[in-house]
C-alpha cells in the first residue's frame, strides 16, 4: 500500500469541502478521481500533498503517517502534483521549470544532474524543443505538459495529476494519454482527476466518485459507470450524465 | 573553477576593481571619495538584490543591517580599541545574526506587508540605538583621533578602509553570481515566481528566504563598520537612514533586478547622476524627488531594469550579461 487516506475531512469555514474519505492504493496503480464541479477533487489533492493540513483524519504515504507536512516535505518524500489551474515560473526557461523539480524533488538532486532529468522529461512530454523559451511564452497546452514535466522530473512515487487533460484538443489529448500511460509503465502510481471519461475510464484500474466532499463510490470503472448513485449525481449535470451514459454503450 | 571563464562573472568584476584602482594612481584622496561612495552603493545594491532581485521580497529597510554593523564595528573599534579590521567582521556578523533571528517571522509576510515590516525594523533599531547609553544615545559616537596612530597616520587608514571596501565589493558580486548560478539560487528564484508552486515542488521556502536575507544582511554590516570608521563619527540618524534604502532599491532597479550586473550598473549610475545633481543648487534638495520620479519610471516602462531590457532585446547578449 503506498498511500492510506483515513477519514479524511477538510473544512472551510461552515463548508465541508471534502467529507470522511477514506480509500487506500497499491504501487503501480492509476486511481482515477471524478465528481461534479465543486465536489472536492482539488481540495483532496491539496490535502495529500499538504497545500492545506486536514481538519480531521489521518494521510499515510509510504508507511509514513504525512498528516499536516509541509507541500515541501510531502514532495522531498516521492510525492509530486500537477496544478489544475497552471503555474509556471513564468521568468524561467522551461528546462529551468523542470530543473526545479528535479533540484528539490524527491532525490534532490545537484544542478548537472537536474539538468540532465530535466532534458530527458521534457523529451519525454515533448516540450525538448521549447526548453530555452520563458515558461510565460508557453500555450496552454504546453504548460500543462509544463507541469507534468517539473512533477515527473522529481521522480516521484505518487503522481497527482489534476485536470492535466482540460483544455487540450484531441490531438493533444491523445498525446498526453500516451506519455501518461508511458509514465505509468515505469512504475510510477497515479491518482488522475479529469472530466473526460473515455480517457479517464480507459486509463484508470479503479474509479472513486465524490459528491459534495463524500466518497460515493468506488471500484472498477465499467462497475462505477452503472452505479445509479453516480448516475443520479451527475443528473444535475445532464451533460455529464449524458457522457457517462454513452460510455455504458461503448 | 568553470565560473571564472564566464563573462557573466568577470565583467562586473572587472568593471569595479577597474574603478576601485583608478584612484591609487597620484594618490588622488578626492577621487577616492568618490569612487568609495560608488563601491559602497555596488555593494550595498549588489546585497539588496540577492533578496530583491533573486527572491522576489522588496526589503525597503535593508539599511538596518549597514546600521547595526557599523555600529557595533565602530563601539569595537573605539571603545575596545580592536583594529578595524577585526571590527569588520564583527559587523558583519551581528547583521547576519539580526537576520536570522528576524527572518524566520518577517519572511512569513509577503509582498507590501514584507516591505512595511522591514521598514518597521529600521525604525525600532534605530529607536533602540537612541536608547542605548554605550552606543552613545541620541548623539552617537565619535573616533578619538588618537586611534589613528596604530593605521600609520589618518591617511593610512583612511586607504585602508578603501582597499577594504574594494575587496568586500569585488567579493560581494562573487557571492551574486555563484548564488545566481547555483541551486539554491534556482530555488530562490523559484519562490520569486511562485512561492506556493515553488513549495509543492519541494522547495524549502523558508529556510531558503532565510538563508536568502542573512547573505544580503553580511555584507552591508561589513560595510557599515567601514563606512563610519571612514566618517569618524556615527549617530542615530545618519546610520538608520530610511532614505538610503529607497535609493538601493531605484539603484537595483535601474540596472535591473535578478542579474549580478545591474545593480553595478544601476549604482554607478545612480551616484553618477546624483552627483551632478549635487551641484546644482536647483536640485540639490529633490534628490529624493528624483529617485521617486526615477522609480516610478522604470516600474512603469522597464519592470526589468537595463540590463534586463538589454537581455531581453538583444538574444547574444544574454551570454555576455548575467
Ligand atoms: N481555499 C478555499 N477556501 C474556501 N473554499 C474553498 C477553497 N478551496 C476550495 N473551496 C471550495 O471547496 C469546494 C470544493 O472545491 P474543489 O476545488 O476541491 O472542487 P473540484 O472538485 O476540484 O472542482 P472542479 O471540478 O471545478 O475543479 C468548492 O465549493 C470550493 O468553492
Ligand atoms: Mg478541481
Amino acid at each position: 500500500m503506498i498511500l492510506q487516506v483515513d477519514n479524511v475531512t477538510k473544512q472551510f469555514g461552515g463548508l465541508t469541502a471534502v467529507k470522511n474519505v477514506t480509500f487506500g492504493l497499491e504501487e503501480g496503480e492509476i486511481l482515477g478521481l471524478l465528481g461534479p464541479n465543486g465536489a472536492g477533487k482539488t481540495t483532496l489533492f491539496n490535502c495529500l500533498n499538504g497545500v492545506y493540513a486536514p481538519t480531521m483524519g489521518r494521510i499515510i504515504f509510504r508507511g509514513q503517517d504525512v498528516t499536516g507536512y509541509r507541500p515541501y516535505r510531502v514532495a522531498r518524500l516521492g510525492l509530486a502534483r500537477t496544478h489544475q489551474i497552471v503555474r509556471p515560473l513564468n521568468e524561467l526557461s522551461v528546462r529551468e521549470n523542470v530543473v526545479v523539480g528535479a533540484c528539490y524533488g524527491r532525490e534532490g538532486l545537484g544542478l548537472r544532474a537536474a539538468t540532465r532529468v530535466a532534458d530527458e522529461v521534457l523529451e519525454l512530454v515533448g516540450l525538448h524543443e521549447r526548453s530555452h523559451q520563458l515558461a510565460s511564452s508557453l500555450n496552454v497546452a504546453q504548460k500543462k505538459r509544463l507541469e507534468m514535466a517539473r512533477a515527473l522530473a522529481s521522480h516521484p512515487y505518487l503522481l497527482l495529476l489534476d485536470e492535466v487533460l482540460a483544455g487540450l484538443n484531441t490531438a493533444e489529448v491523445m498525446g498526453m494519454l500516451a506519455t501518461i500511460r508511458k509514465i505509468c509503465e515505469r512504475g510510477v502510481t497515479i491518482i488522475m482527476i479529469e472530466h473526460i471519461m473515455h480517457a479517464i475510464m480507459n486509463l484508470s484500474h479503479r474509479i472513486l466518485v465524490l459528491n459534495y466532499g463524500e466518497l460515493i463510490a468506488q471500484g472498477a470503472p465499467a462497475e462505477v459507470a452503472q452505479d445509479p448513485v453516480v448516475i443520479e449525481a451527475y443528473l444535475g449535470n445532464p451533460e455529464m450524465a449524458e457522457k457517462l451514459l454513452e460510455e455504458e454503450e461503448i | 573553477m568553470s565560473a571564472w571563464r564566464q563573462p557573466g562573472l568577470w565583467l562586473p568584476l572587472l568593471l569595479v576593481a577597474a574603478a576601485a584602482i583608478w584612484p591609487a594612481f597620484g594618490n588622488n584622496a578626492s577621487l577616492r571619495e568618490t569612487i568609495f561612495t560608488m563601491l559602497m552603493s555596488v555593494a550595498l545594491a549588489s546585497s539588496l538584490n540577492i533578496l530583491l532581485g533573486y527572491t522576489g521580497y522588496v526589503n525597503f529597510g535593508s539599511i538596518v543591517f549597514f546600521g547595526l554593523g557599523g555600529y557595533l564595528g565602530f563601539y569595537t573599534v573605539s571603545a575596545l580599541g580592536w583594529h578595524l579590521l577585526l571590527a569588520v567582521p564583527i559587523g558583519g556578523v551581528a547583521a547576519a545574526t539580526l537576520a536570522l533571528l528576524l527572518g524566520s517571522a518577517v519572511l512569513r509576510l509577503r509582498g507590501a506587508y514584507f516591505a512595511l515590516a522591514t521598514i518597521g525594523i529600521n525604525e525600532a533599531m534605530k529607536a533602540l540605538v537612541i536608547n542605548l547609553d554605550f552606543l552613545g544615545g541620541p548623539t552617537g559616537m565619535n573616533l578619538n583621533f588618537s586611534i589613528y596612530q596604530e593605521y600609520g597616520g589618518p591617511a593610512q587608514a583612511l586607504w585602508l578602509t578603501y582597499w577594504a571596501l574594494a575587496v568586500i565589493t569585488l567579493l560581494v558580486i562573487v557571492v551574486s553570481y555563484l548564488v545566481k548560478k547555483s541551486k539554491f539560487g534556482l530555488g530562490l528564484m523559484a519562490i520569486r515566481e511562485d512561492e506556493d508552486a515553488a513549495e509543492v515542488m519541494g522547495v524549502v521556502a523558508p529556510r531558503a528566504k532565510t538563508t536568502a536575507y542573512v547573505i544580503s544582511a553580511f555584507f552591508p554590516g561589513l560595510i557599515g563598520v567601514l563606512f563610519f570608521f571612514k566618517n569618524g563619527i556615527i549617530e542615530p540618524e545618519s546610520a538608520f537612514r530610511l532614505h538610503l534604502s529607497v535609493e538601493l532599491l531605484v539603484m537595483v532597479m535601474l540596472g535591473g533586478a535578478g542579474t549580478v550586473l545591474g545593480p553595478v550598473l544601476g549604482a554607478a549610475f545612480y551616484q553618477r547622476l546624483r552627483g551632478l545633481l549635487l551641484t546644482s543648487e536647483l536640485f540639490k534638495n529633490t534628490q529624493l524627488v528624483v529617485a521617486g520620479v526615477l522609480l516610478l519610471l522604470i516600474v512603469l516602462f522597464i519592470p526589468a531594469g537595463a540590463v534586463g531590457w538589454l537581455r531581453h532585446r538583444f538574444a547574444p547578449l544574454r551570454r555576455l550579461l548575467e
